[in-house]
């Protein structure tokens, strides 16, 4: 399809929906369903102003803090498995029971060990998010094509410049992949342990709204979550494009041959 | 300038063990191109692999300018025939094959190197580009040029043209004459291709079949400056292309002389 056109099409669709639900909602009498048109102006009084630095900056606070420490702990974990049979042997029968945990049934293990203290969350979320990145990330780096290592092997690269110019370059789509869906656990996790164990923050926004049953406020709350995820994952497929330029599934044109 | 004594390499162990080489001794001098021909499976690519230092032998040894080979020496570089695998497609043409020196040379002895080698292969204006950007028989070229800059006392190559169309492959085999030309380097290159091995050499050794010996070592004595068309129109060409594919082909058969 013509880029236009595929833009179009893009944005028709979420335009229809919204449409359909703030015309079928317009005259709602149900406590629970209000119109689409009082969200919005919910939405517009809420979201603008103190609230965004009240309760928006937290969260985000919290999801970028666990975000960053599971991609990064992630990656240098699941390199240390992938490159060492030995690692792995001692490591993994941990790792998949930790990993078999439900994020949730942690929640009053933190709070035991943490009350309602930031660092609690973002231990919840790290828990939680570390696992596709050590996994995608051992794949990747256990993967790497033999010839580049024969290579590495012949122009005697220094372990070095084995790790960071041919073994984390070759296992990056692996790595990326794992890195969106720790993002969408870090979303739900963030979530979660705010309606739990939080004094401030969206998902205690969402909450507190439902149990004082201001119900616009909720649905606001809920838009607000949506339009973050959304943005969070078009951030993501920018930086992807940036870095996996290289890679044939993620360019633009395709490849030559 | 190389020398392998008594080599031999065995797979595995107990009933199950193939013996790949059965017992190899020659000598390359140096400055010379030497091929190495043989049937299918006799060890070729693992004979190579046991002078890079990727393998090590079961018995026997590899001595460079009379030092041992125990690891990859500090003075070989290898073709590989997989060019597309060979290249790293994260980094431009330039950074490939800048690679093996970086860490090792000052950084603006790095940029002539690569620009000289590049442009020794007809590359010149590619050093920007990615390796996805160009087709097969280039992208060898690149491989090639890597190894040219490295600058090494000994080229290995292993059947580096059998996977580029006739004409292509015509056109490499002139640029590795003209390279070692220029280089003085001493070449060991192993290739299926009988007139491609007698075309490029000074000397062929001739391998039996699995677990292989050293069937003979044939001295090419053609006018050094070879040509596709007139070169292999002398009967000396035919004469030595007979001999040698009896050999291979016809293990029992004499050579008619």
């Amino acid at each position: 399809m013509r880029r236009p056109l595929y833009i179009a099409a893009e944005i028709l669709v979420p335009v229809a929906v919204l449409a359909t639900w703030w015309f079928a909602s317009s005259n709602s009498l149900n406590p629970f369903w209000p119109p689409l048109a009082d969200i919005w102006a919910a939405f517009r009084e809420d979201w603008t102003g103190a609230r965004l630095l009240d309760d928006v900056v937290p969260s985000l606070v919290r999801m970028a803090s666990g975000f960053v420490i599971s991609t990064v702990l992630g990656i240098t974990l699941g390199t240390v498995i992938g490159l060492s049979t030995r690692a792995r042997q001692y490591v993994d029968p941990v790792l998949q029971f930790l990993r078999a945990v439900p994020p949730p049934a942690l929640i009053p293990v933190a709070l035991l060990l943490f009350g309602l203290a930031d660092t609690g969350k973002v231990f919840l979320i790290v828990l939680g998010a570390i696992w596709p990145v050590v996994l995608s990330t051992e794949d990747g780096v256990r993967s790497v094509e033999p010839t580049l290592k024969q290579v590495s092997t012949v122009y005697r690269l220094s372990p070095w410049q084995r790790l960071w110019s041919v073994i984390l370059p070759y296992a990056s789509p692996h790595i990326f992949a794992g890195v969106r869906t720790c993002l969408s656990i870090c979303l739900l996790l963030m979530v979660v342990s705010e309606m739990v164990a939080a004094t401030n923050g969206l998902g205690h926004f969402i909450i507190q709204s439902q149990r004082t049953l201001d119900i616009t406020a909720m649905w606001s709350g809920m838009l607000v979550l949506g339009l973050l995820g959304y943005a969070l994952t078009a951030l993501f497929l920018l930086a992807q494009r940036r870095v996996l330029g290289w890679h044939p599934d993620f360019r633009k044109g395709g490849s030559s041959e | 300038m190389l020398k392998v004594t008594q080599l031999t390499k065995t797979y595995g162990h107990g009933p199950t063990a193939v013996q790949a080489i059965g017992g190899l001794d020659f000598e390359v001098p140096e400055g010379q191109f030497v091929s190495i021909v043989g049937p299918s499976g006799a060890g070729k690519t693992t004979l190579l692999k046991c002078l890079c230092g990727l393998l090590k032998p079961t018995t026997g040894s590899v001595a460079v300018d009379g030092k041992p080979v125990n690891g990859p020496p500090d003075n070989m570089a290898l073709v590989f025939q997989d060019y597309r695998a060979s290249l790293m497609p994260w980094f431009t043409i330039g950074r490939n094959v800048g690679l093996p020196m970086e860490r090792k040379l000052p950084k603006n002895e790095i940029k002539q190197r690569v620009r000289e080698s590049l442009e020794s292969v007809g590359l010149g204006h590619a050093a920007d580009q990615y390796p996805w950007q160009l087709s097969g028989g280039m992208q060898q070229r690149v491989a090639i040029a890597r190894a040219v800059a490295y600058r090494p006392k000994i080229l290995l190559m292993d059947e580096p043209f059998a996977s580029v169309d006739a004409q292509t492959r015509a056109d490499l085999e002139d640029l590795t004459l003209t390279l070692q030309r220029q280089t003085g380097a001493t070449i060991l290159f192993v290739t299926h291709d009988v007139d491609e091995a007698v075309y490029l050499s000074d000397q062929v050794v001739v391998m039996s079949a699995s677990p292989s010996t050293v069937r003979a070592i044939v001295p090419v004595d053609l006018p050094r400056d070879r040509d596709q068309i007139t070169t292999k129109s002398e009967p000396q060409f035919t004469q030595l292309r007979r001999d040698i594919l009896t050999m291979i082909k016809r293990p029992s058969a004499q050579p008619v002389s």
